[in-house]
């Protein structure tokens, strides 16, 4: 039924990224550019994370999609449909842990990574300088001379006008003590994940033609002063209490807010869908076994 | 007195060149247009030394090449050829072998610069503060309290209101902007500073303020300055030698109360006669 070739890309563009990736191994952080194919969907639609996915994955797999934490939402949907379509003999689940591969965009699951899986994350904007230089020329010898001081300066900037540092998401980190790299917009909750995370991190830029990596157990730090160390979003009430998830009751995850349209207040639920599933399953499964032991 | 920068034949041309461009350039001929290819010879020869403390002043009208002379050893622009060697802490370093990021790193922390255009020394998007901080950040200096200090204490040397530094340079006047554009130059307390027609355009109660500075400046931190001006006046204040440059060439150097009494060139001639 399925003519076309496993993977959907040619054995060439395959190697292409595979190598691409090798060399964003070996020199942690550095964009390595490659020749980003034409997908059947447009740039800017995690064609850099899918390009990789599928010059990565094998038969017998098993695959996760998820966007902004969630298994189930449209893109999520279409791209893991598309890679079960064009990659027969894989599997796909929505558990972390069952999962070989997960392709993500913008969160990182809240489970802790094993050495044997490969996160791949899809990034819009793979140049965390871009925000202070525009030219790539100019970029690139920044880069090759760890020369940061720029990106500082905007962390200084805020400070002065806002007391602290303002950047939510793509927080640049540098990478085994040399380049900085934007992590995608993973909320600054992920960012200390990336830190000798046992697991192999790669990151495909479609549009802008660039793959680098975050190798297992490497040093990750974000950027940041002494004095005003980095720190992620702060999930306490008024009353300072850590907010917990509506749905789980989990106080230690990422949270996204809601509003509820019944009674108009603001609710708090957990990012990552996954998550907040196997919290549950677990209270009801100590709730049946309380259950079965009191019957 | 120790040697802090000594520069043999420096030489800067553009365009594609050809064998004869020093020949037939100069004020011999009055240009500094080839006449063979239409390279222009914007400095050629340029050769002097700097004391420690000492401040050297380079006069000429515009095109004579004395900004070029110095944007070559601030690293702006690379040398067509020539050569420069910086002595400092007990090290020489050959300027012009250096790679990128050893020049960079000199210029950052060794080296000062004030232009003309307070443009082309400060970053306009952040605030004055934050201009100073880059330097500091550029030279390691990552604690956020220190840097806020260091800036305070910088603005307020330059007699800039502490209270401004988070304002956008913008906001100030000619004279302040250009006050920030020092302190952001003394940031790493280099012991070479350049300063390229720092007054220019400044109102004259202003220019007689930052020349007080700059003096200051000389006298406390015994910092080295080339000093690159057209006006006299400023020469005269500043100077403690002083080197005349017409059509790329040094056409006379010495002393400056020497240069401006007795002026041996026929430009410095007219130069001297036409101002005092």
């Amino acid at each position: 039924m399925n003519q076309e070739h496993f993977g959907f890309l040619d054995e060439y563009a395959k190697k292409e990224v595979r190598r691409a990736t090798l060399k964003a191994v070996a020199i942690p952080g550095y964009q390595v550019p490659y020749s980003s194919r034409e997908m059947p969907m447009g740039r800017g639609f995690g064609t850099g994370g899918l390009q990789l996915t599928l010059a990565l994955i094998g038969r017998g797999e098993t695959l996760k999609v998820i966007d902004q934490g969630s298994d189930d939402s449209v893109n999520a949907v279409n791209l893991r449909s598309f890679i079960e379509m064009t990659c027969p003999g894989i599997h796909t689940t929505i558990r972390t842990e069952q999962a070989d591969l997960i392709q993500s965009r913008h969160r990182i699951p809240e489970k802790p990574l094993r050495e044997d899986q490969l996160l791949v994350l899809q990034v819009p904007y793979p140049d965390a300088l871009v925000v202070v230089e525009a030219s790539e020329d100019r970029r690139k010898l920044l880069h090759g001379e760890a020369d940061y001081s720029r990106l500082l300066v905007k962390l200084y900037e805020d400070i002065v006008k806002f007391s602290e540092i303002t950047i939510s998401h793509r927080y640049p980190t540098r990478i085994n003590g040399h380049y900085v790299i934007d992590p995608s917009p993973i909320p600054r909750w992920d960012v200390p994940k990336l830190h000798n995370s046992p697991a192999l991190i790669l990151l495909g830029a479609g549009r802008e033609k660039k793959i680098y990596a975050v190798p297992p157990y490497t040093q990750a730090e974000p950027l940041a002063f002494e004095d005003v160390p980095f720190r992620v979003e702060d999930f306490s009430d008024e009353h300072g209490q850590r907010r917990s998830c509506v749905r789980c009751g989990c106080n230690s995850s990422f949270l996204d807010e809601y509003v509820d349209s019944a009674t108009g207040e603001q609710v708090y639920r957990c990012s990552d869908s996954d998550w907040c599933n196997q919290q549950l399953e677990q209270q009801q499964g100590v709730e049946q076994a309380v259950e079965v032991a009191n019957g | 007195m120790d040697e802090v920068l000594s520069v043999r034949g420096l030489s800067k041309r553009y365009g594609q060149g050809c064998p004869a461009c020093y020949e037939l350039t100069g004020p011999r001929f009055e240009t500094n247009l080839c006449p063979r290819c239409g390279s222009v010879v914007a400095a050629h020869d340029v050769s002097f030394s700097l004391y420690q403390g000492e401040i050297l002043g380079i006069m000429g009208e515009s095109g004579s090449g004395k900004s070029t002379a110095v944007k070559c050893l601030y690293f702006d622009e690379p040398p067509s050829a020539g050569s420069a060697e910086f002595f400092d802490q007990g090290e020489a370093y050959q300027l012009f072998d250096l790679n990128n990021a050893q020049q960079r790193r000199l210029a950052n922390q060794r080296f000062g610069m004030v232009y003309q255009n307070p443009h082309l020394g400060l970053n306009f998007d952040i605030s004055a503060g934050g201009n100073i901080a880059e330097r500091l950040l550029m030279s390691n200096v990552d604690n956020y309290a220190q840097i806020r200090q260091r800036a305070i204490s910088l603005l307020s040397r330059t007699e800039v209101l502490a209270e401004r530094m988070d304002e956008m340079p913008r906001n100030f006047s000619g004279g302040m902007q250009q006050r920030v554009q020092i302190a952001k130059a003394l940031a790493t307390n280099p012991p070479l500073l350049f300063l390229d027609e720092v007054t220019t355009g400044l109102d004259l109660s202003v220019q007689a303020a930052i020349l007080d500075l700059i003096l200051e400046i000389q006298q406390q931190s015994r910092t080295s300055m080339i000093v690159v001006t057209h006006d006299l006046g400023v020469i005269r204040l500043l100077a403690d030698r002083t080197l005349v440059m017409k059509y790329g060439r040094v056409i006379e150097s010495g002393l400056t109360d020497q240069i401006l009494e007795d002026p041996q060139h026929a430009y410095t001639q007219r130069l001297v006669a036409s101002a005092l």
